[in-house]
């Protein structure tokens, strides 16, 4: 849909639709980084996640920028409610000399080395990025990383009810042998979701 | 469509993950470091979603859900973790488990 809409209406909307998109992506970046409540950082990662989205559907990724809202926006929401606690943070000057590094490092490849090599982008057919496409690619060429995505999240999905149950097991016990310190039988802070 | 070169998603994909890897580092509350964990990957899928369309191969959008995957996983794992602490009343502070220091 996208595609069709913008090329209808020029290169000059793209780079108006791209540089809000742009500018909503590193803001809300550092905002997940700088917020000291875990729970503005979510939503400032949602923000960023959506601004993601918005840059795929302009690279002609249709089905991974709708992937990308549903897959993530579930993902996080799930982390609203969790237990949290800040605090103070050392050795700020070496983190942010590493994360300049890097920086440079991306943006100095970026620049220097293959400049030339990236302003000519392929020509693309309409099915490019659709679902059909994806779907075609995933059950012929890339039969494998579907299957081992596959095989990840079945992992993922039984090592979170392992961590779970464990937890709800320590839990009970504690609450049994009736020596709960203080403190520990506050199972109210813990989300009715996440239990 | 005329409009940004891949090279100005690359750099905005190389300023998400420094930021990201600066919150990895800095961080010490640890949804916060799975926060910007997050960020990293969600770099990575930029680029790789850039890369596909500079190519017009769709095995890089292939590639960025299966990140998409692994990144879930990894939310669902780490979050694990973190509510097994936060039950057995440990510091949410990645600076202060030291147990497992070698």
């Amino acid at each position: 849909v996208t595609p069709l809409l913008l090329s209808s209406a020029g290169g000059g909307l793209v780079w108006v639709v791209w540089f809000g998109a742009a500018i909503a992506c590193v803001a809300s970046g550092i905002a997940v980084i700088s917020f000291s409540n875990p729970f503005y950082s979510a939503l400032a990662l949602i923000g960023n996640l959506a601004s993601l989205a918005v840059l795929y559907l302009l690279l002609s990724a249709e089905f991974v920028a709708a992937a990308q809202v549903l897959v993530y926006a579930g993902a996080v929401m799930v982390m609203f409610d969790a237990p949290w606690a800040g605090g103070p943070s050392v050795n700020r000057v070496a983190a942010v000399t590493a994360a300049v590094a890097i920086l440079v490092e991306v943006l100095v490849a970026i620049g220097l080395e293959a400049d030339g090599k990236l302003s000519h982008s392929a020509s693309i057919s309409g099915s490019f990025g659709s679902p059909a496409e994806i779907g075609r690619l995933f059950l012929t060429d890339q039969l494998l990383a579907f299957e081992i995505t596959s095989v990840v999240l079945l992992i993922a999905a039984v090592g979170g009810v392992v961590l779970g149950s464990q937890a709800r097991r320590y839990e009970r016990e504690a609450g049994e042998s009736g020596t709960v310190p203080p403190g520990e039988e506050s199972p109210t802070e813990i989300p009715a979701a996440l239990r | 469509v005329k409009g940004p070169d891949v090279t100005w998603y690359l750099a905005i994909a190389g300023f998400m993950f420094a930021t990201g890897a600066l919150g990895v580092l800095l961080r010490r509350s640890p949804l916060i470091v799975l926060l910007s964990l997050e960020l990293m990957l969600n770099a990575c899928n930029l680029a790789l979603i850039a890369f596909s369309r500079l190519h017009g191969d769709g095995g890089g959008q292939i590639f960025a859900l299966s990140v998409m995957a692994v990144a879930a996983s990894e939310v669902v794992v780490g979050l694990g973790l973190i509510v097994a602490m936060a039950r057995r009343n440990l510091q949410l502070d990645v600076d202060k488990l030291t147990r497992l220091r070698g």
